[in-house]
């Protein structure tokens, strides 16, 4: 189909499991990290608030080669995974995954935060008085009035590791099956002068971001939820 | 039951510093300026504020000390804040019940129908929240409170955010509900004809303290009560409206102190009401006089004449049936006519004055 052969249905395959995982991880990490965000203005909030924006202003190759000495073997969560008898995370796919989880965090903190500082504490504090507990709260309140937040960040989250290069090169290298994704076999064509290849699953992936981007867009319009 | 609070806290430059012990029972009204700290006193009683070394005891349950503190949504207390609370996904009826599916079976006293009735929106309950008033919008929180069946009521400025006539419209379903919800509320104003016609006990505070506690008939019975700041001192009549009479006259009170308000009609009749009356509205003369617009003269004997700033004097005199009427009138007006305590006069009001 589409002229691809099996090394490009194996990048596909590997790249849709990264940004669906990144994009579920995600969405449990940064809702209470959004949450705590937005109900307050202390000093370690700026703090946080800067750590997850640096990915956006960091080189990926500053945030790759950090990650591949923290997760390889001798960093220290690879070393620690080692000294316990499994193996470091370096050129894995689980490697690659927390490093998407980092890179990508601001495109889903931010508009859950936004979506969170629109909401307000009153509905929620309503709910409360009416004998609806956190998680009840969450499910019956906020979620049902922040859901074009929701929708906004795990799509920009699926598109954002969709466009990853820099930091999986760097920490995963290109390994067919676990760590090559469909940026970097782009790469790999180029480099092999293979340009129709690349041409092909570079349109497709034009195609797909420039989709994602559209709906998003015309969701925040709906929801007035704010774009990044 | 009795509701005592005990909290520190500066944030800013503000400072709140309360100690008290309240007895609750029916409307109890925290008043004092924008910023004196009212509505956070009332945040810490619902455990929306979480203030370190706070103590709060509600009847005999320990709502808060030490590192023991009951979160809101097991206080089981209902609250209505100024505006925007309802939940804007929901309609009027899953907003009303929201509350009422949480709150246990053993626990429900007061149900849907019963408390649609006592506010006025049967017909509202299929309406989504954007098509409602102001005034609905507030009689819908307060229904939806309500039917979580709570111990303990807090109105958070209720009537703040309503225009004059939307106000009116809310004021006698409020009393009424203080009345037949048998539910202790504690209710934060800075509006003094708000304490006047609701609230039995006053809780002056100030630049985040509490300077006073005390009865309605105790804060109308001195003359630099607080709540006289704005529009100067007023007096509180209890009785009951009657039906509309002639010419768009409603009689309130008892035989001895009938009065004639200019009252509309839409306002239920029998029960026991409030009247606010400006002191500045009362004349006061020694005769009946006859041939006169005004339609009230209500013989009263004085009890008592103080002084008041710019050359005023302030006569408080008893009805017939024993209640305080306030006359603000000029010094030079008391000296002509001689007015002396225990001297009988004739209290006059115009019914245009009396809205009730």
């Amino acid at each position: 189909m589409f002229g691809l052969g099996p090394e490009d249905w194996q990048a596909i395959e590997v790249t849709f499991k990264l940004c669906l995982y990144t994009t579920l991880i995600l969405l449990v990490i940064a809702t209470p990290i959004a949450w705590w965000l937005s109900s307050g203005r202390s000093a370690a909030r700026v703090a946080v608030q800067a750590v997850v924006a640096l990915p956006l202003v960091l080189p990926p190759t500053v945030l790759g080669f950090y990650m591949l000495i923290v997760l390889g073997p001798r960093g220290f969560v690879g070393g620690t995974l080692e000294s316990m008898g499994l193996h470091h995370l370096a050129f894995t796919f689980e490697g690659i995954l927390i490093a998407s989880v980092i890179y990508s965090m601001p495109f889903a903190v931010q508009p859950l935060t936004e979506a969170f500082n629109n909401l307000g504490r009153r509905p929620v504090e309503v709910a409360g008085s009416l004998g609806a507990n956190a998680i009840d709260r969450f499910l019956t309140v906020i979620l049902p009035l922040t859901r074009g937040g929701f929708v906004v960040a795990a799509t920009l989250t699926f598109a954002h590791t969709l466009g990853e290069f820099g930091v999986i090169l760097m920490l995963g290298g290109s390994i067919p099956g676990e760590t090559k994704v469909l940026s970097v076999l782009i790469y790999d064509h180029t480099e092999a002068m293979n340009y129709e290849s690349a041409h092909r699953l570079s349109l497709m992936l034009l195609i797909f971001s420039f989709l994602t981007l559209f709906i998003v867009y015309g969701i925040t319009r709906r929801f007035r939820v704010a774009r990044i | 039951m009795s509701l005592a609070v005990r909290a520190c806290l500066t944030r800013d430059h503000f400072t709140l510093d309360v100690d008290m012990d309240l007895p609750l029972d029916g409307v109890t009204s925290l008043f004092g300026r924008s910023g004196c700290g009212k509505t956070t006193l009332l945040r810490i009683i619902a455990g929306l504020e979480r203030v370190r070394g706070a103590r709060v005891r509600f009847g005999d349950r320990l709502w808060q000390e030490g590192r023991h503190f009951v979160p809101l949504h097991h206080r089981r207390i209902g609250l209505v804040f100024q505006e925007h609370s309802l939940l804007p996904h929901l309609s009027v009826r899953d907003n009303l019940l929201y509350g009422y599916k949480r709150t246990p079976k053993s626990q429900r006293r007061l149900h849907l129908p019963e408390v649609a009735d006592m506010l006025g929106i049967p017909e509202l309950l299929e309406r989504p929240i954007d098509r409602l008033s102001g005034g609905q919008r507030q009689r819908v929180s307060l229904g939806r409170a309500l039917l979580t069946s709570p111990q303990l009521l807090l109105l958070d400025e209720p009537l703040s955010a309503l225009d004059a006539q939307t106000k009116r419209e809310i004021m006698p379903f409020l009393s009424r509900l203080a009345k037949e919800a048998g539910v202790p509320i504690v209710m934060v104003t800075h509006a003094p004809d708000e304490v006047e016609r609701l609230a039995d006990r006053v809780v002056f505070m100030h630049e985040g303290r509490i300077e006073r506690s005390e009865t309605l008939r105790e804060a109308l019975g001195r003359a630099d009560s607080p709540l006289f700041a704005d529009e100067g001192p007023a007096s509180v009549l209890e009785g009951a409206l009657g039906p509309m009479a002639d010419e768009g006259l409603r009689p309130f009170g008892t035989n001895g102190t009938r009065l004639w308000v200019a009252c509309p009609d839409d306002r239920p009749s029998g029960g026991t009401g409030r009247l606010r009356i400006l002191a500045r509205d009362v004349s006061l003369a020694l005769d009946d006089p006859q041939r006169i617009s005004i339609q009230n003269h209500l013989r009263v004997t004085i009890e008592r004449i103080d002084p008041l700033r710019d050359h005023r004097s302030l006569v408080a005199s008893r009805t017939a049936d024993g209640q305080l009427l306030l006359a603000e009138i000029t010094t030079r007006a008391a000296a002509q006519l001689n007015l002396a305590p225990g001297q009988p006069v004739y209290a006059l009001i115009k019914s245009v004055a009396l809205m009730g």
